[in-house]
């Protein structure tokens, strides 16, 4: 084990994926000799030439596009967009293309290799252009994996099995943490399977949700609730699709209340799907209306960004209406 | 001449994309004399001046901001350290009712119009004042009044835009163009291919300009494109095309000016690139020692435009050194004093957050408003800045 902070791990998946296979290739805006603008891919051209680690033309739709041909043809891209509210551009390349492609060939063609990495998310005093959660977008196209990790372990564990996932997966990393979230990860590599949801807490009150860098903000309000005396199960989804409805539901059922929260605004959000299924899962067990705390339905604000935020705070409140409903 | 009715050929040949290298227009010396053969373009004193103090202006602005941002006064900053030439040599061709579509690293064009030192402050550190009501990073400002449209992060966004608004202003018959600024590294974008076909072949009258500064972020301009850089996209696209040494002044002014009678009197597209480099970091997050050499800044800050223009000046006896310093001490001051005021000046108020998603906050988003409100009132230490207002 050793100490990292979560860009470190992003940077050690790469650096692990690249030495033992060579067909995984890195590339981005910036990600080469700079290793990105967060540093995600430090030393990774140095280590592997620049053949298998490269800048790219300033062109997103151009990335996703490229990274699709490759997969297509046996290679392992890893294609970083640098921000993911500049995935748009690459939105048909993703959800058009990368997403159907097995499907629309009845699987003589897939793009099995194909990862996006994108930091995502607000709390960096980023305003409208370098806040978003666009997640909920991904999670409607059919073919697609999403995966959100919200410790720098997942996020090396669930990257190396995004990599390796025999499906095109978009993988959103939460830069507000990348340098925050420290904490012990393996050297050597390891991976965590897609698909599962992490209980981090058992509680029996009020089963908790969320992904990604609202983790922090849900722990904390559940240890604010905790000392009130409620019982919080605090549940991390890490993957969106395919979600780990089993253990959710199964959580539910024990608690009878749930609190979904993401910084997405709320209308349209994923917090909805979840809510709507859990609903059908789990509708004599619940004693109060599965609450949802998100982000408003405007764009990202900047000076008002922490009012913005869905927060512990705002997390608290809501345990507490849920409790007393 | 389309391509469907070019000239037959019976070898098989083909052609490499250096065979049509486009010249580079350069008019003006580093010692501020001119070249052999180069004709100056009309340019009046007081336009020549307007230019200058501009420049002067935005240096001291760019090395204060800088520095405020160093100290933690304002979140980021991005500068225009060398390519003052390009970008206010360009502003100054065009009249005021055209409309100007900018990437972001272009205050100088907005100030050449006269935006005031306040108004920059204000969006800086996204107060009440803030025409932009605070909502986006430092230096995305906007200005109806000037025909400055609003900046957009999402880069190369705004080139099809341009196209856009250009084709309106022909509709209307208008005797004006827009005039889009963008990157070489922006020029990447499928917008940018998008853009300059429509506007081609529409014959919108826009002005396509390349700041090619050498640099997007770290990515040199090499591993940006192959070939004869941006203008022979333009030649490709079948717009008229110039391309000029960004850092002569002169040379963008004339060539501007020219462009604007093209896009204005012809009703078509011209695409402008000015090679000029990115003298500062990309921006204040950025650290340029990364990825490239001091010696290579070193070289080009000896062509810094802001000197090759004064040199240009003060051979035309417009100009005298003497004059320079008072002037950059007045706006040394003129920033400090405004930027302490501003510092001063409270948040937009809470409501903001929920104004101009529509015209009119719908019902729900009424809602949420109402809802923050009430939570704010609970926790009052938490929302320091909007706490106040909902008492
Ligand atoms: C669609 C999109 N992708 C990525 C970015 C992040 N980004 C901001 S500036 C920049 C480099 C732009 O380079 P260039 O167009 O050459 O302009 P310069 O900064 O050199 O003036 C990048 C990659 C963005 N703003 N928008």
């Amino acid at each position: 084990m050793a100490k990292m902070n979560l860009l470190q791990a992003v940077n050690s998946a790469l650096d692990l994926a690249m030495a033992k296979d060579r067909r995984v290739v890195c590339f981005g805006e910036d990600i080469g000799k700079f290793g990105g603008v967060f540093r995600a891919t430090s030393n990774l051209q140095e280590k592997y030439g620049r053949e298998r680690c490269f800048n790219t033309p300033l062109t997103e739709q151009g990335i996703a596009g490229f990274a699709i041909g490759m997969a297509a043809q046996g290679h392992v891209p890893v294609a970083e967009m640098q921000f993911a509210d500049y995935i748009f551009p690459a939105f048909d390349q993703i959800v058009n293309e990368a997403a159907k492609f097995r499907y629309r060939s009845g699987d003589q063609f897939n793009v099995a290799g194909l990862t996006i990495r994108t930091p995502y998310g607000g709390g960096i005093a980023g305003g409208l252009y370098h806040s978003q959660s666009p997640e909920a977008y991904f999670t409607q196209t059919p073919g697609l994996k999403v995966v959100v990790p919200s410790t720098p372990y997942q996020a090396k564990g669930l990257l190396l099995a995004s990599i390796r996932d025999p499906n095109p997966v978009v993988f959103f990393e939460p830069k507000r943490l990348y340098r925050a979230a420290v904490g012990e990860v393996p050297e050597e590599e390891f991976e965590i399977p897609l698909g599962v949801a992490e209980v981090v807490k058992e509680g029996s009150d009020i089963t908790l949700l969320a992904w990604g860098a609202q983790m922090e903000y849900l722990q904390a309000a559940a240890a604010m609730a905790e000392a009130e005396g409620i019982s919080c199960e605090v549940i991390d989804l890490r993957t969106l699709l395919p979600w780990d409805v089993d253990t959710v539901a199964r959580s539910v059922k024990k608690t009878g209340r749930l609190l979904i929260t993401h910084e997405a605004p709320l209308t349209g959000g994923y917090a909805g799907e979840i809510a709507a299924t859990i609903q059908e899962h789990c509708f004599l067990y619940l004693e109060s209306p599965i609450a949802r705390v998100c982000g408003m339905d405007t764009p990202f604000p900047l000076i008002h960004e922490k009012e913005y935020m869905p927060d512990q705070f705002k997390i608290f409140e809501a345990i507490k209406r849920t409790m007393n409903y | 001449m389309s391509g469907n009715e070019s000239k037959i050929t019976h070898k098989l040949r083909m052609m490499s994309g250096f065979e049509l290298p486009i010249d580079t227009l350069s008019l003006l010396k580093p010692d501020g004399s001119l070249h052999d053969g180069a004709k100056a373009p009309k340019l009046s004193k007081e336009t020549a001046l307007r230019i200058y103090d501009t420049m002067l202006f935005i240096r001291v602005l760019d090395e204060r901001m800088v520095a405020a941002q160093r100290q933690g006064r304002l979140s980021f900053y991005m500068t225009c350290i060398g390519e003052e030439a390009a970008v206010i040599g360009s502003a100054a061709a065009f009249e005021d009712h055209d409309m100007i579509m900018g990437q972001y690293r272009e205050h100088g064009a907005l100030r050449y119009r006269g935006f005031p030192t306040e108004q920059f402050m204000h969006q800086m550190l996204s107060n009440s004042k803030d025409l932009g009501k605070g909502r986006q990073m430092p230096i995305h400002y906007g200005s109806r009044a000037l025909n400055y449209m609003t900046i957009s992060s999402p880069l190369a966004t705004q080139i099809p835009q341009a196209a856009g608004y250009a084709y309106g202003q022909k509709l209307d018959g208008k005797k004006a163009c827009t005039l889009v600024y963008f990157g070489e590294g922006a020029a990447s974008e499928g917008d940018f291919h998008a853009g300059m076909n429509m506007a081609a072949v529409l014959k919108c009258p826009t002005v396509f300009f390349c700041r090619n500064n050498g640099y997007a972020i770290s990515t040199p301009s090499e591993e940006q494109y192959a070939g004869d850089g941006i203008a022979a996209r333009g030649v490709g696209y079948g717009m008229q095309t110039i391309r000029v040494d960004g850092n002569d002044v002169l040379a963008v002014f004339a060539a501007c000016v020219e462009a604007r009678k093209i896009a204005v009197e012809k009703q078509e597209p011209v695409l402008v690139e000015a090679m000029s480099y990115r003298l500062g970091a990309h921006s204040t997050s950025d650290d340029p020692s990364g990825y490239r050499s001091k010696d290579e800044e070193e070289k080009w800050r000896s062509v810094d435009p802001v000197l090759r223009m004064k040199n240009w000046l003060i051979a035309k006896k417009w100009w005298a050194e003497q004059q320079e310093k008072a002037v950059l001490e007045t706006y040394r001051k003129e920033v400090l004093d405004t930027l302490k005021a501003t510092e001063k000046v409270p948040a937009p108020a809470l409501e903001e957050i929920i104004t101009d998603v529509y015209d009119q906050p719908p019902a729900h988003l009424q809602q949420q408003l109402a809802e923050l409100r009430e939570h704010i009132a609970k926790y009052p230490e938490k929302y320091p800045k909007t706490a106040q207002g909902v008492k």
